[in-house]
């Protein structure tokens, strides 16, 4: 018995490394090369969890610390040499950390939370004094001075026991703290800051009732009034919006132009005519408010625009191209947690006198998923570095083709795509909503009867997953922008 | 008040981990393992952490005797509040052979040289579960020590200790300089929040050998062989008081 279970997984790692080493193959020395100098000379990058590339080279490719499920970060942590994703002293730090807070603090609560649909005030006051909602933010203001890396690291490791505390804490980071630092001036950071490290969450607002895909048709007007300006509309969808101190506002203040009139604004929750309307009933992510905004002539100073009057929708655009790396590790972690929550259950109980776990179907249907989800995985680590650095081309690229290949993905590799450093978020977001769906729905089947109860955590994770190919973008509008990219690809080349 | 507190941080295998032995028989694995801080040795940065809070103590200095491998332990304990720690280098070699007879040893050592006026240490660290580098600490400094603390109140030179020992509770007084070990109910440890975590990478991390501390290992004990505990018979289930009782008397049990 035990030992038909040690065939299956040597029969997986057999299968996964001849499925590594053909991706070695494929990828020139020249590449290889090129990696391990970047992993030298650009000191981000020693944060790097590139799972193929570790100095080691090749060598790797028979390492068992590749077949992740459990525990990746404690591998790594001590197969030195032979690390899935490396991570430094630090990051395991905060992981660990994050884990504790999780299991002690948020873990118990989630299952009544979800049944409530409301957020334990007590888990997001320990957001704040844990120092999770101003990862990024400078000390001066409040924040740990860390680097978006280690917020999507804590985003995913929330999201392995509850996504809607992750997207809180992701929202605050990747959209209104990043907002902030990147737009404001000095005296709205003074402000702003420090309260949204230890006191409110922000909402981000820029859905309405007709601007949803089309977020640019948003009708939220803002007309000018002397110094100030008056805003009018309702917003729809807004995540957080009962306990958030400041909303960041998309108003068009010129409709004449268009969406070249679309302006941040910032508004305190206390301003006269905002309040926040009705919550809504949600299949998923219950935990997480998600409420009507209604503006009804709210006044606010000039000096309350955040950045330019008229860039609102490059800012919007740009924030959400790097929210959605969140979003990312939302689902990637949401579907480590639940593997997390399955494979134990299958080891464990046994069905024509064999444990559930060592039957062939059981074992092959979850492996793929299960590798996708570790791939998906490093790739949410290693993709902070898709974003800022122009000087950072190849690393990523390796990963991403990895990506395209994995078994059980119907996409062809297409590695000419890699070099575009546009198509990079929507494959990476779209990616990780297909993985948290296939892994989720997946281990549902692969329970049984409990999984469809709320016994374990399963089908909890099966219903919030659905939110990853909702928001920031839907699914099929990263793939119409992916698309997008393809034909110009083939316009351009005329290959 | 000028009391410097030492805390004890070793550096063990998971709880969590399903403990494997070694194919040779002489240790488990420790390889590709996860590790973490004792967790008693937790409960007693907490403390040491918590008596300086509350101005009892002016520092706590957080140590660790092993290779230079490693050093998440004491960086744990630093996020967690410690002001300070220092790494006893001990070679590699002989880390295998490290046991209360010789950590004791450099604990008594550093806490001289500190001019400590309380060790805190956990009971026992679980990998081992010697539970007596406290009493042997204690032993070699010729010092008063309290073990299985579960509530520690501090003043005037002295310190009130409740033990948790086999017939209930037991309080002690002990004057200080004392040795303090740490039980289960202690408290809860605090785990490190992010900024602290970034704090943590300014603070001091001395390295020392054991040279600089004055100690030379000496090894009394040899491993003659680690096996795993005989496995469980699987148990049946009874359906009534008559069956179970019939049941034990058929094994011979009553
Ligand atoms: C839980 C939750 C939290 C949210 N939080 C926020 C928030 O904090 N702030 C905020 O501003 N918004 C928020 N939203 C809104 C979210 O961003 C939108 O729901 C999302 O952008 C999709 O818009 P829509 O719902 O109007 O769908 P629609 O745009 O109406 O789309 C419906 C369907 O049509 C498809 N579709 C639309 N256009 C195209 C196209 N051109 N090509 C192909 N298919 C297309 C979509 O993919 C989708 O399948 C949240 C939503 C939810 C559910």
């Amino acid at each position: 018995m035990n030992n038909s279970i040690t065939n299956q997984l040597r029969c997986a790692l057999q299968y996964k490394n001849g499925y590594m080493n053909k991706l070695l193959k494929q990828t020139s020395t020249a590449l290889f090369s090129s990696i391990n100098s970047n992993l030298v000379v650009n000191d981000k990058s020693k944060l790097v969890s590139n799972p193929l590339f570790q100095s080691k080279g090749p060598s790797l490719c028979s390492t068992p610390a590749l077949f992740l499920h459990k525990s990746q970060l404690h591998v790594s942590n001590c197969c030195a040499g032979q690390p899935l994703t490396q991570l430094n002293e630090d990051e395991i730090m905060l992981k660990e950390s994050v884990r504790r807070f999780c299991s002690t603090s948020v873990a118990p609560l989630v299952s009544s939370m979800d049944e409530a649909a409301s957020l334990d005030q007590g888990i997001l006051k320990g957001l704040f004094d844990n120092g999770y909602m101003a990862i990024e933010t400078p000390p001066e203001y409040g924040g740990s001075g860390l680097s978006f890396f280690a917020s999507i690291l804590t985003i995913e490791e929330i999201a392995r026991f509850c996504p809607s505390i992750s997207v809180v804490c992701d929202l605050q980071n990747t959209l209104l703290n990043t907002l902030f630092l990147k737009l404001g001036t000095e005296e709205q950071k003074n402000k702003y800051l420090p309260k949204l490290a230890s006191e409110f969450t922000g909402s981000f607002c820029l859905s309405e009732a007709e601007a949803g895909s089309d977020a640019f048709a948003l009708r939220t007007t803002a007309s000018q009034d002397g110094n100030n300006f008056i805003i009018n509309g309702t917003k729809m969808w807004i995540s957080s919006a009962p306990h958030s101190g400041v909303f960041l506002v998309m108003a068009n203040a010129d409709p004449g132009k268009g969406y070249k009139g679309i302006t941040c604004f910032i508004v305190d929750a206390n301003t006269p005519g905002l309040t926040v309307g009705k919550k809504e009933n949600k299949l998923g992510l219950r935990a997480s408010a998600t409420c009507e905004v209604h503006f009804d002539n709210v006044v606010v100073p000039r000096c309350n625009v955040l950045g330019e009057v008229g860039q609102g929708y490059k800012y919007a655009i740009e924030m959400l191209n790097e929210g959605r790396i969140g979003i990312g590790a939302q689902m990637v972690g949401l579907a480590q947690g639940c593997l997390d929550a399955t494979v134990p259950y299958l080891l464990n109980r046994k069905q024509f006198k064999q444990p559930l776990y060592s039957f062939q179907v059981r074992t092959t249907l979850p492996f793929p998923s299960c590798s996708t989800a570790s791939r998906s995985n490093s790739r949410s680590t290693a993709s902070r570095y898709e974003l800022p650095s122009p000087s950072f081309p190849a690393q990523p690229q390796a990963d991403q083709t990895a990506a395209l290949q994995l078994p059980g993905t119907n996409y062809p590799p297409l590695p000419f795509l890699l070099n575009r450093k546009l198509i990079k978020q929507p494959l990476y977001s779209f990616q990780c909503a297909e993985v948290a769906t296939r892994v989720t729905s997946k281990c549902v089947e692969l329970l049984g009867g409990v999984g469809f109860t709320k016994d374990l955590p399963v089908e909890k994770f099966y219903r919030d997953c659905k939110i990853g190919t909702i928001y920031e973008g839907t699914s099929f509008i990263q793939l119409n922008t992916i698309g997008k990219i393809v034909g110009m690809e083939y316009t351009r080349d005329a290959v | 008040m000028s009391m410097k507190i030492l805390v004890g941080c070793k550096r063990v295998i998971d709880y969590a981990v399903k403990i494997r032995v070694r194919p040779d028989k002489m240790g488990v694995v420790t390889e590709g393992v996860k590790h973490s801080m004792n967790p008693f040795d937790e409960i007693a940065v907490e403390e040491a952490i918590r008596m300086k809070e509350a101005k009892k103590a002016s520092e706590v200095i957080a140590v660790r005797c092993y290779s230079t491998i490693q050093q998440e332990t004491l960086r744990t304990a630093l996020a967690m509040g410690a002001d300070r720690a220092i790494h006893v280098e001990v070679p590699a070699k002989d880390c295998e052979n490290l046991g209360p007879a010789q950590v004791s040893k450099v604990l008594a050592a550093l806490a001289r040289r500190e001019g400590a006026s309380l060790v805190l240490l956990g009971k026992q660290a679980i990998d081992d579960d010697s539970n007596a580098t406290a009493q042997m600490t204690a032993a070699h400094l010729d010092w008063p020590q309290a073990t299985y603390a579960s509530k520690v109140s501090s003043c005037d030179g002295k310190l009130t200790v409740t033990r948790e020992v086999d017939g209930g509770l037991e309080t002690v007084e002990v004057s200080l300089p004392a040795v303090v070990s740490a039980d289960l109910r202690l408290n809860e440890p605090r785990y490190a929040t992010l900024p602290n975590i970034m704090k943590a990478k300014k603070k001091k991390l001395d390295k020392l050998s054991l040279g600089d501390v004055g100690v030379e290992l000496r090894q009394h004990l040899a491993v003659v062989a680690v096996s795993d505990p005989p496995t469980r018979q699987a148990g049946v289930t009874v359906d009534s008081v008559d069956s179970l009782i019939e049941a034990l008397r058929h094994a011979g049990r009553i």
